[in-house]
C-alpha cells in the first residue's frame, strides 16, 4: 500500500491477530482489513457501524441484492478491488455466478428484476454525477421499489463510496481469486463487524 | 429497514471533530474537497471526483510536502467520506422531495 503505516503501524496484539488469520485462511491478510485495524477508532470502528448495518441489517433487500449494489457501485467507479471482493460475495450470496457477471457486464440485459436493475441504474447516476433529483426518485417509485429499499440502497452506496476511494487512494493490492473467496466466505458468515 | 443515520452522523463527527493528527481545518477542507492548491489539495480532489486516479506520485507529492503518513491518512478518509456523505444527502434530499416525507 502507499502508506507503509497500514502495512506495518499496527499494534502488537492486531499483528498477532493477522499472523492468525494468515494462519487460518492460509491467505494473506486483505488490504480492507489493515485499513480497518489502523488506528480503528478514527476510521475502521465508527466505519463498520455504517457498513454492517448497511449489508446486513433488516431490509426489503436481500444479503444477495446488497453485494451486488457494492459490486456495482464499485465497478462505476472503477474500483478493481472492490469490485472483485464484492462480486465475489454476491455470487455465493446468490449461488448464481451468472446473474453477477451480467450485471457487471451489461445493466440493460441482465436477468434481474426490474425494481432491482432501476435501483442500480440510480446507484449508478448517483455515483458518477454525484447527484439524482426528484424525478429519479419518481421513477424508482413508479418502477415498484419502495421507499424503504431506495433508503437501503442508498445507504449501500453511501459505504462503498467511502471504502472504493480508500482502496484506490491507498493502492490496495488486488489479491488471488483464492483469497476473494476466503473473504467472501468470512463476510458471508461473520458480516462486516 | 436498515438504518445507518446516527451511526452515518457518528463517523463524520469522528473523523472531523475527534482527535487527529491532521489539524480540524485540515480534516474539514479535505472532508469538502476544499484543500488548497497544491499536492494534498491535488490528492484530495482526485480522491473526491475520480479516485481511480491517485497515483504512487500523488501520495509521494503529499509526503513530500511535509504531511505524515497518519495526517495523509486522515485527509484521505475524509474526503472519501466527505464526497459519499455529499452524494448520500443529496439523495436523501431528493427522495424526500418525490415522497413528500421525511
Amino acid at each position: 500500500m502507499r502508506l507503509s503505516i497500514l502495512d506495518n503501524g499496527h499494534g502488537f496484539g492486531t499483528k498477532a491477530l493477522f499472523a492468525l488469520i494468515r494462519a487460518v485462511s492460509r491467505q494473506p491478510v486483505l488490504d480492507v482489513i489493515k485499513l480497518v485495524k489502523y488506528r480503528p477508532d478514527f476510521y475502521g470502528a465508527p466505519m463498520q457501524k455504517v457498513t454492517h448495518e448497511a449489508m446486513r441489517g433488516p431490509s426489503e433487500w436481500s444479503v444477495a441484492d446488497r453485494e451486488l449494489m457494492a459490486a456495482f457501485v464499485a465497478e462505476t467507479n472503477q474500483c478493481v478491488w472492490c469490485t472483485n471482493a464484492h462480486a465475489a460475495v454476491a455470487k455465493e450470496a446468490y449461488g448464481d455466478a451468472a446473474k453477477v457477471a451480467a450485471v457487471l457486464s451489461n445493466l440493460d440485459t441482465a436477468p434481474i428484476a426490474e425494481p432491482l436493475r432501476a435501483t442500480l441504474r440510480m446507484l449508478r447516476k448517483l455515483t458518477l454525477e454525484n447527484s439524482v433529483d426528484a424525478r429519479d426518485m419518481g421513477a424508482l417509485l413508479t418502477a415498484g421499489v419502495s421507499t424503504a429499499q431506495i433508503e437501503d440502497a442508498l445507504a449501500v452506496c453511501f459505504s462503498f463510496n467511502t471504502i472504493g476511494r480508500l482502496a484506490d487512494a491507498f493502492g490496495f493490492v488486488v489479491p488471488s481469486a483464492k483469497a476473494y473467496e476466503a473473504g467472501a466466505r468470512y463476510l458471508l458468515a461473520r458480516g462486516y463487524r | 429497514m436498515s438504518d445507518i443515520k446516527q451511526a452515518h452522523h457518528a463517523v463524520v463527527m469522528r473523523v472531523l471533530e475527534g482527535a487527529g493528527t491532521a489539524s480540524h481545518d485540515q480534516r474539514r477542507a479535505a472532508f469538502d474537497n476544499a484543500a488548497p492548491s497544491g499536492p494534498v489539495g491535488t490528492l484530495i480532489d482526485k480522491v473526491a471526483r475520480h479516485p481511480y486516479a491517485v497515483t504512487d506520485q500523488d501520495v509521494a507529492a503529499a509526503k513530500a510536502s511535509s504531511l505524515s503518513e497518519d495526517q495523509i491518512f486522515e485527509v484521505v478518509v475524509c474526503a472519501a467520506v466527505g464526497q459519499a456523505t455529499r452524494q448520500y444527502q443529496t439523495a436523501l434530499a431528493a427522495l424526500k422531495a418525490a415522497t413528500g416525507k421525511s
